[in-house]
């Protein structure tokens, strides 16, 4: 500012003329500039608007992907995302044009005023009226003012702007009723007395978000150790009753009370703990089934990590730096696993438990299928790889004492594998990497180079040759979408007419004449075959002395540069790029038995048990990533792991609403009565509040309150309501 | 075995009787060969039904269930189809087969066995043809045993 002021004045001590001109024309810049200015500030405000409601629209279309592809919105949601970019371009596209107007402004009245300058001052010089070392001591004066005034405009303008950014961001946080900070306060062992008391619900109100009223004046009294079923019509006040105890709904009017203190006035970190809660819907991050699990159990941070000098002092120059913006420094790295809220002492403890809960709920099984069908690295878990070996072994024996022993064709270096394709014969091993998978491998020049010895190629021609003939004589009048076509694994109902041109063009014997091109579609048909699959007859023993010789030669002499491409079948070796079902299998099911992947699935299961090798596959299993929202299990999975969830800590009561809608009846009936038994385990007594999904399921609990229009008609234990000719006893007669 | 001679096979049994060689060749073609040691059970009363089979080879027991356990009520042995009844009337398993001696059979998927009929009326015939024959042949023994009844 000062030095503005101070050349200003200079230019006014040379020529009152020129200094007129200058104050003008600077005068004329502070003003009009900053109002000119201002008006980026709105468009800048909108965009920031429209980019953010984009980003929100976008995030919705991929959460609704399935319902615009089934309800064909394609179209309304591309005229909506065309017109959203159309306006953010308008306004950017008007930000620009208004900027660079104000820009040629600026500039323009600034190398006008030396214009004016030479030409006003020239005359004046010429007149005689003003000396020219006054002259040039004004343009050399001018030259330094435009820097300081133009900082001085852009100052104010970011002034402006990051005044308006940060009222527009504080606004998106004054809510109306935030929780109070005080409920949520870091609490390592709080004191779970004041659930040991019985719940009441004294004139309680819930009402939904619309208004409309759940439960109306209800009075009830939960007793701990209590097993109360909810029962009532969908919307008729149980599972509005069960939320309310869980806090996930806030009562209107009156309350719930343990004791005779609100529950809403406790902290979190007493009803977090003793209340555990499970209801239909189930929300999993993107990590490990064990991730998910051990998440029910991470309250605090109790044992702080042990850190080396170096992260000890970037982790005090984080705490330093949390404490100054006001943000909390809890030790993300610290264990914040309570293993006492579970009621374990460890780490292994805390496995065992995994396991019990989670065979209450009926997912043992699945997670030992998710295991077996899982890839591992055998570096990262020590000594599963000779055990897993040893496994198939002990599995033949298994399988050759039930009288099974042709359910499974093990891999024999040096012998053909009957049940799996040409293609796997030759190769006999799994390939890691692009360079051999699939199609790639018949491209690939050393494989061809291997085949072609001992006239293999013509002999795969030649049976290549006879499968496209049956191929084309069973399908080739099948519409292209025909069911059968799954069974066909030669070729897609696309390659069919490919096929009959080429055969036309060929015979048997065209080996020597047909093109590269050619010869290699038609020897592509022979890798998928399988004789006792497809039954052909093609191939003879022969064939086969001659595949497995070829195969020895392929691995023998496999130069440097396929190294790393193939990792070849070794009875003595764990596969790692093998899921552990095959490593154990190492071989191929027979066909013959039309359910003998489910029995060998069984036997495995069978053999894990006595080889005491459960744990540590059910731990593999843990491992296992459930994808975002935990889409990689299916529906009645997540829920399953939801009540499991609800089961692992050691709480005063339980709320579980409709936890099992997904499952059939009969599955309902059993994991409940799992549960009941392991809540009661070592002489617990917890409240168990549950809302079943079907009224006959009540009679699992002591207890039975019935609900009617939101409020409370019936209650007692459930053969005293039966008796009664009452809504109880309709409901399970409808 | 061929799925030449599963062909030739095929054409003895009386429900494909009437059906083009080449649609049975497909029908072979999308079955799965299966086979059955002395005594297993190739399906259980009450199970579910998805596929029928016809066997190729060996004999097997039709067996019932009562208060008395399982009762033998028919045989089957080669060209013969069994299972078929549970596909089409999409219930349970009507009876329990068990393997007499070593059985091969052809397995034929539920899906399959429909489409197939849905695109080759031929077959439909055939089939309604041999349910009706085995409708008549039960009828005439409750006839029978019913006679017996009333008489004691």
């Amino acid at each position: 500012m000062l030095p503005a002021v101070l050349l200003l004045l200079l230019i006014f001590l040379q020529s009152v003329w020129l200094g007129i001109i200058t104050a003008t024309l600077v005068a004329i810049q502070f003003t009009i500039i900053p109002r000119m200015r201002r008006r980026l500030l709105v468009l800048g405000r909108e965009r920031q608007l429209t980019a953010r409601q984009l980003s929100g629209r976008v995030s919705e279309i991929v959460e609704g992907i399935g319902s615009i592809h089934a309800y064909d919105t394609s179209n309304v949601e591309r005229a909506d995302m065309a017109t959203r970019l159309g306006a953010i371009f308008k306004i950017r596209f008007d930000i620009y044009q208004w900027k660079f107007l104000v820009k040629f402004i600026n500039n323009f009245l600034s190398q006008l005023t030396p214009f004016l300058f030479y030409s006003v001052g020239g005359y004046l010089a010429l007149n005689g009226r003003l000396d020219i070392g006054q002259l040039v001591a004004v343009i050399g004066a001018y030259k330094d003012l435009p820097g300081p005034l133009k900082d001085l405009i852009d100052w104010d303008q970011n002034r402006q702007d990051v005044q308006v950014k940060y009222t527009q961001v504080v606004n998106q946080f004054a809510v109306d009723g935030l929780l109070d900070p005080r409920l949520q306060t870091l609490t390592e062992a709080p004191d779970a007395a004041a659930l040991h008391k019985p719940l009441n619900a004294v004139n309680l109100r819930v009402a939904d978000d619309s208004g409309a009223a759940q439960i109306e004046r209800l009075n009830l009294r939960i007793n701990p150790g209590e097993t109360i079923a909810l029962v009532g019509e969908a919307g008729h006040g149980a599972e509005a009753l069960a939320e309310a105890i869980a806090r996930l709904v806030w009562a209107k009017g009156g309350k719930i009370a343990a004791g005779d203190v609100d529950i809403l006035a406790l902290p979190e970190a007493v009803t977090g703990r003793g209340i555990s809660y499970a209801g239909a819907d189930a929300w999993f991050f993107s990590g490990s089934l064990r991730e998910n699990l051990v998440y029910r159990l991470k309250h605090a941070p109790l044992r702080p990590p042990t850190r080396d000098p170096e992260s000890q002092k970037r982790r005090d120059w984080y705490s330093a730096e949390a404490h100054r913006a006001g943000n909390p420094d809890f030790d993300l790295e610290g264990d914040w696993i309570d293993y006492a809220a579970a009621g374990v002492d460890g780490p292994e403890g805390l496995s065992k438990w995994f396991q019990t809960v989670l065979q209450t709920v009926q997912l043992d099984r699945d997670i030992m299928d998710l295991a077996l069908r899982s890839t591992v690295d055998p570096s990262l878990y020590h000594g599963l790889a000779p055990d897993i070996v040893g496994l198939r072994r002990a599995l033949r024996d298994e399988l050759a004492s039930r009288g099974l022993s042709d359910l499974i064709v093990p891999f024999q270096p040096g012998t053909y594998n009957i049940e799996a394709t040409v293609g796997e014969n030759l190769l006999f091993g799994t390939a890691v990497g692009p360079v051999l998978q699939n199609a790639n491998i018949g491209k690939n020049a050393y494989f061809q180079s291997v085949v072609q010895r001992d006239g293999l190629t013509q002999d795969l021609f030649s049976m290549g040759y006879e499968i496209a003939q049956l191929a084309i004589e069973l399908f080739a009048d099948l519409p292209p979408d025909h069911p059968f076509f799954q069974q066909l694994t030669f070729m897609t109902s696309d390659d069919i007419p490919t096929y009959q041109a080429l055969l036309q063009r060929l015979d048997a014997n065209s080996f020597k004449t047909a093109t590269e091109e050619q010869r290699n579609q038609i020897i592509r048909l022979s890798f998928a075959y399988v004789e006792p699959r497809h039954r052909f007859g093609l191939l003879t023993d022969a064939l086969r002395a001659k595949i497995v010789a070829a195969r020895q030669q392929f691995h023998d002499h496999l130069p440097p540069e396929l190294q790393d491409a193939i990792e070849q079948y070794d009875p003595e070796r764990y596969s790692a790029s093998a899921n552990l079902l095959d490593n154990v299998l190492f071989g191929r099911i027979s066909l013959k038995h039309s359910d003998g992947a489910d029995r060998v699935q069984a036997a495995v299961r069978d053999l894990l048990v006595s080889r005491n090798l459960t744990d540590r596959v059910f731990s593999i299993g843990l491992d296992f990533n459930l994808g975002t929202q935990g889409k990689r299990l299916t529906a009645v999975q997540r829920q399953k792991l939801n009540l499991a969830r609800g089961l692992l800590a050691q709480s005063e009561y339980y709320v579980f609403n409709k936890p099992l809608q997904g499952l059939d009846a009969r599955m309902q009936d059993q994991i409940i009565r799992n549960c009941l038994e392991l809540l009661h385990a070592d002489g617990r007594r917890p409240g168990i509040i549950w809302v079943p999904a079907n009224p006959r399921q009540a009679e699992h609990f002591d207890r039975v309150v019935v609900f009617k229009d939101g409020g409370l008609v019936e209650d007692g234990p459930s053969d005293a309501l039966l008796a009664r000719d009452g809504v109880f006893k309709r409901m399970l007669q409808a | 075995m061929l799925l030449k001679d599963e062909v030739q096979m095929l054409r003895q049994v009386p429900l494909f009787a009437g059906v083009d060689p080449a649609k049975l060749k497909l029908l072979a073609f999308t079955s799965q060969r299966v086979s059955f040691s002395d005594g297993e059970v190739l399906f259980h009363q009450g199970d579910p039904g998805d596929a029928a089979y016809v066997i190729l080879s060996g004999s097997a027991d039709i067996l019932t269930g009562s208060e008395k356990g399982l009762i033998k009520v028919a045989e089957v042995t080669r060209n013969a189809i069994v299972g078929e009844i549970a596909i089409l009337c999409d219930g349970t398993r009507t009876a329990t087969v068990r393997a007499q001696n070593p059985v091969e059979a052809l397995r034929i998927g539920k899906e399959q066995f429909l489409k197939l009929m849905s695109d080759f009326p031929e077959i439909t015939i055939g089939v309604m043809r041999v349910l009706a024959e085995r409708l008549s042949a039960t009828t005439a023994e409750l006839t029978i045993a019913r006679s017996k009844l009333s008489l004691n």
